[in-house]
């Protein structure tokens, strides 16, 4: 039996995916767009570069001045948690998980600590350090 | 759900905490068709029990959909599955694994750019799902090796013949394996490990 042909593309090549349209205000049209309005606040306006894998951790314990939804974030970093895991506990969307770390990150009350990313010329030392943790799995 | 009782949300169990050491972390991503067994892999490996996140699309972004395309609905749900491992004190691994259809995984923001590289897990039953998303990965130049999740009923190719079909260069590995099992699970990431080495190492001689 022969399988199917695929075509190789290149970098570059096509048609990128259109990308949905940032800000806040599509947020709006969720299945629950008061929910979402309530969390996200009003004055969200541009948000801290989050990736899914940032670790968030806590500066100090809840301020009186939390919202519940910041203060059930900031209670779960109380040890070092990435952005997606905040979303996972917090059953939020991960963009108003994003939208409530940039106001917290704005008064100080966690600390994110950015991701290594991929880059054009990998680092070799992160990838050994990588590897040889998987060897121990 | 209520916040108001801010103390009742389930957080990571005691064991499952990241130590304060904790610096950067990376990400791998796992991709494939429906029911291949992505999550699968994602829980084989994984310190902690699988979580789920979730981000919100508009329609505006992503066109008119057989399934979602009633003129009520104006939002798409994605869900992406994952789960850690601790490198180091210093360093964590996530790995996500992309459910659902495969072209919303590429309007989540940051997802693929800023993975070290992917997973392409295929089924021989259905090679063909697969071809969409290897074609995304190469025009955004995200690196990527190729697992053959082995299900018992399955066609049996020889990689040579795989990669034809699949029209990867040589240096793009592929590999058989059982995703339920940790060991072989392991061996995918770390057969990406090393791709993406081998790329680091051409990389600095250029």
């Amino acid at each position: 039996m022969t399988p199917p042909q695929r075509q190789r593309r290149s970098p570059g090549q096509g048609n990128p995916a259109p990308l949905p349209a940032s800000g806040t205000a599509k947020e709006g049209e969720n299945h629950n767009p008061e929910r979402l309005f309530v969390i996200g606040g009003e004055g969200a306006g541009d948000r801290a570069d989050i990736d899914l894998v940032t670790l968030i951790v806590a500066r100090t314990e809840p301020p009186v001045s939390a919202t519940p939804e910041e203060a059930a974030l900031l209670r779960l970093c109380v040890a070092p948690l990435s952005a997606a895991e905040l979303s996972a506990y917090l059953s939020l969307p991960f963009s108003v998980v994003t939208v409530l770390l940039t106001d917290l990150l704005a008064r100080d009350l966690v600390q994110a600590r950015a991701p290594i990313v991929r880059k054009t010329v990998a680092d070799r030392n992160l990838l050994e350090a990588v590897m040889h943790g998987l060897q121990k799995l | 759900m209520d916040f108001k009782n801010s103390d009742t949300i389930p957080g990571p169990r005691t064991e499952d905490r990241l130590p304060h050491t904790a610096e950067a972390a990376v990400k791998i991503v796992i991709v494939g068709g429906f029911g291949v067994g992505k999550t699968t892999m994602v829980g084989s490996v994984s310190e902690i029990r699988p979580l789920t996140t979730e981000e919100t699309m508009t329609q505006a972004g992503i066109g008119v959909d057989d399934n979602y395309g009633s003129a009520s609905k104006t939002a798409t749900t994605v869900a992406m599955d994952f789960g850690r491992i601790s490198i180091t004190d210093e360093l964590v691994l996530y790995l996500f694994g992309t459910p659902g259809q495969e072209r919303f995984w590429f309007l989540w923001n940051g997802l693929f750019e800023g993975a070290l590289g992917a997973v392409v897990l295929v089924d021989t039953r259905r090679l063909e799902v697969s071809f969409d998303v290897m074609g995304r990965l190469e025009e955004r130049g995200v690196p990527f090796v190729v697992a053959v999740n082995s299900f018992p009923d399955a066609p049996r190719y020889a990689v040579s013949e795989l990669r034809t079909a699949l029209d990867l260069p040589e240096e793009i590995p592929i590999l058989d394996c059982d995703v339920r099992r940790r060991a072989s699970s392991r061996d995918v990431l770390l057969t990406l490990m090393r791709f993406l080495h081998s790329l680091a190492m051409k990389g600095a001689l250029t």
